[in-house]
């Protein structure tokens, strides 16, 4: 779905990838792990569109993605960022609502068809209850999910998170996993997003992807486990979460 | 339900700007009853002096009134959105600053190059729209280069400080005589607008409103932050030079022929959003002219009354809302 060729980014001199050569597929939940720096989030942003200082390319669904306008590219990936966003006064059913932007004429008039799509998406985030809620009395992890149900209400094949389970408790962010892993098997969405959980990452993704070495080290869950990439890059850090 | 409750304000403000243009019509240095008002405007039967006051004076302040409140708030709240910054408001820019700076030169600097016998009020109000004009250039410049919206946001304030420097050079070097007519501007009146420069402000003013209508959408996506609207779609550049140019009309084209009109449009948008408790600019757009309207006339009824400068009637009115809002931010 996501496909990066020849990929290369970096800061000034300072390269963080170097001429990678990857894919995230659909129907997958693929984690991006690596040390702070490596540059999951840049790669992330990269993707998004936010970040065009690359060389080589990224296809999205076969279409090289610095050839869409910022209106394609938002009906092809939807990102949720580590921003805290908190809107005063408004309902949590219009933030999702937000996420119809793409599709909704010069003023942003709901149709019947988006104010359904967004309950859809405020159910499978679990926050159907939260509609009328404004978010000054909600935590993180309630607003993370609205975030997520926003992302789902763009309703793209593809989906980044970048540290999705940052603000969570331990068991927010197994279940944060589970649900991400759902909406990619369930819905067939190509599910990219970063965390340094090493656990969250092995045990509940199908894949993951390590940043280092200057490339990106994809593959499967247990490939990544049974390798010696993760020993050899994370070191005694690895080891002694292991133990 | 919130629905509703928009419904009732709406007709609630609406009702309050009639009442108070009405008022407006009627106080001043001869009181006229608002029967006489009314008879004034319909036509009806009233003493011709009378008609000439309401028709010919007391309205155009009105609508001058009106136009300057609902300019400076829609103004105001595209501002706070595009910066995210609840202190934000139309001058940020510094569109008053530019046109501080015209009108400087033009009053201060024409007799000190020796060129006297220019000022007109027309002149200022040219002089001060081509002052916000060359501001608006400034920053649409480099709002198309600059990435970070707080780069922007700074430069705004720093232009700002820098431009006043040179207006106090100005004022340092000028006559005593033209000295006072530029702080007469700076205070603000909403009287000094003729009927024939109406014909300027109004159609600058609707232009302004519908480029306004027409950033309703960015607005909405603005307020998720530059990064998630650009990710749902939004042409960043565009709609930043699409907001400037919006704002520099409205509240360029007020403070040109009003002056520099103070806390009106950085206040207002917070009352609203308050009332309205909702975030969409669908809503807070309409329901901020009105209440920037009202509050304006209420302004100028109150400097009519005590015959103080505008200016100085809204700063007291808009400080303690700001003083509010901080307060309260720094709460949640």
């Amino acid at each position: 779905m996501i496909r990066l060729t020849d990929f290369s980014i970096g800061y000034g001199s300072r390269m963080l990838i170097c001429g990678a050569n990857t894919e995230f597929s659909a129907g997958k939940l693929t984690a991006l792990i690596g040390r702070n720096g490596s540059g999951k989030s840049t790669l992330l942003r990269a993707i998004a569109g936010l970040n065009n200082r690359y060389s080589g390319a990224i296809y999205a669904g076969g279409t090289d993605i610095s050839t869409l306008k910022p209106s394609q590219i938002a009906r092809t990936l939807a990102f949720v960022t580590t921003e805290r966003i908190r809107i005063p006064n408004m309902r949590c059913g219009d933030i999702v609502a937000m996420g119809r932007a793409p599709y909704t004429n010069w003023i942003g008039a709901l149709t019947d068809a988006d104010r359904k799509i967004a309950c859809e998406s405020l159910d499978a985030v679990g926050m159907a209850g939260y509609r009328e809620r404004t978010m000054d009395t909600m935590s993180d992890g309630e607003c993370q999910r609205i975030m997520i149900a926003r992302a789902l209400a763009q309703d793209t094949p593809v989906i980044l998170l970048d540290e999705p389970t940052s603000f969570l408790d331990m068991p927010g962010r197994y279940e944060l996993a589970g649900l991400l892993g759902r909406l990619a098997h369930d819905r067939g969405k190509c599910i990219v997003f970063s965390t340094h959980e090493l656990d969250i990452a092995l045990r509940m993704c199908d894949n993951v992807a390590l940043v280092a070495d200057g490339t990106i080290y994809n593959m499967t869950a247990s490939e990544m486990e049974s390798s010696d990439v993760l020993d050899r890059l994370f070191g005694s850090a690895d080891s002694c979460y292991r133990k | 339900m919130i629905r509703l409750r928009s419904t009732i304000l709406f007709c609630l403000l609406a009702i309050l700007v009639i009442m108070l243009f009405a008022i407006d019509l009627s106080v001043g240095s001869v009181s006229i009853p608002l029967g006489d008002v009314v008879a004034a405007l319909t036509g009806g039967e009233c003493p011709p002096a009378t008609a000439k006051i309401v028709v010919h004076i007391r309205l155009i302040k009105a609508v001058v009134a009106v136009i300057a409140g609902a300019s400076l708030t829609v103004s105001g709240i595209q501002m706070q959105t595009l910066f995210r910054n609840p202190l934000a408001g139309p001058y940020v820019l510094g569109i008053s600053s530019g046109a501080s700076l015209g009108v400087a030169l033009f009053i201060l600097g024409a007799p000190i190059a020796g060129m006297s016998g220019l000022i007109s009020s027309f002149g200022i109000a040219g002089a001060a729209w081509a002052g916000a004009a060359i501001v608006l250039a400034v920053i649409a410049a480099v709002g198309h280069r600059i990435k970070d919206i707080m780069v922007i946001l700074i430069l705004g304030m720093m232009f700002s400080s820098g431009v006043g420097a040179v207006v106090q050079i100005l004022q340092y070097l000028s006559a005593d005589e033209s000295l006072k007519s530029f702080v007469i501007w700076t205070m603000g009146s909403l009287g000094d607008v003729t009927a024939s420069q109406l014909w300027i402000l109004v159609p600058a003013i609707i232009a302004g409103f519908v480029l306004a209508v027409l950033t309703i959408k960015p607005l909405n996506m603005l307020l998720f932050g530059e990064e998630y609207a650009v990710t749902m779609g939004l042409d960043i550049k565009k709609s930043r030079v699409l907001i400037f140019f919006s704002t520099t009309l409205l509240a360029g084209s007020v403070t040109a022929f009003c002056g520099p009109i103070g806390f009106i449009g950085l206040a207002m948008p917070h009352v609203t959003r308050m009332l309205f408790d909702n975030s969409d600019h669908r809503v807070l757009l309409p329901a901020t002219m009105l209440t920037g309207a009202s509050v304006m006339l209420l302004c100028d009824i109150v400097s009519k009354l005590f015959v103080l400068p505008v200016n100085a009637i809204t700063a007291l009115f808009g400080i303690p809302v700001v003083v509010w809002v901080v307060l309260h931010n720094n709460r949640s």
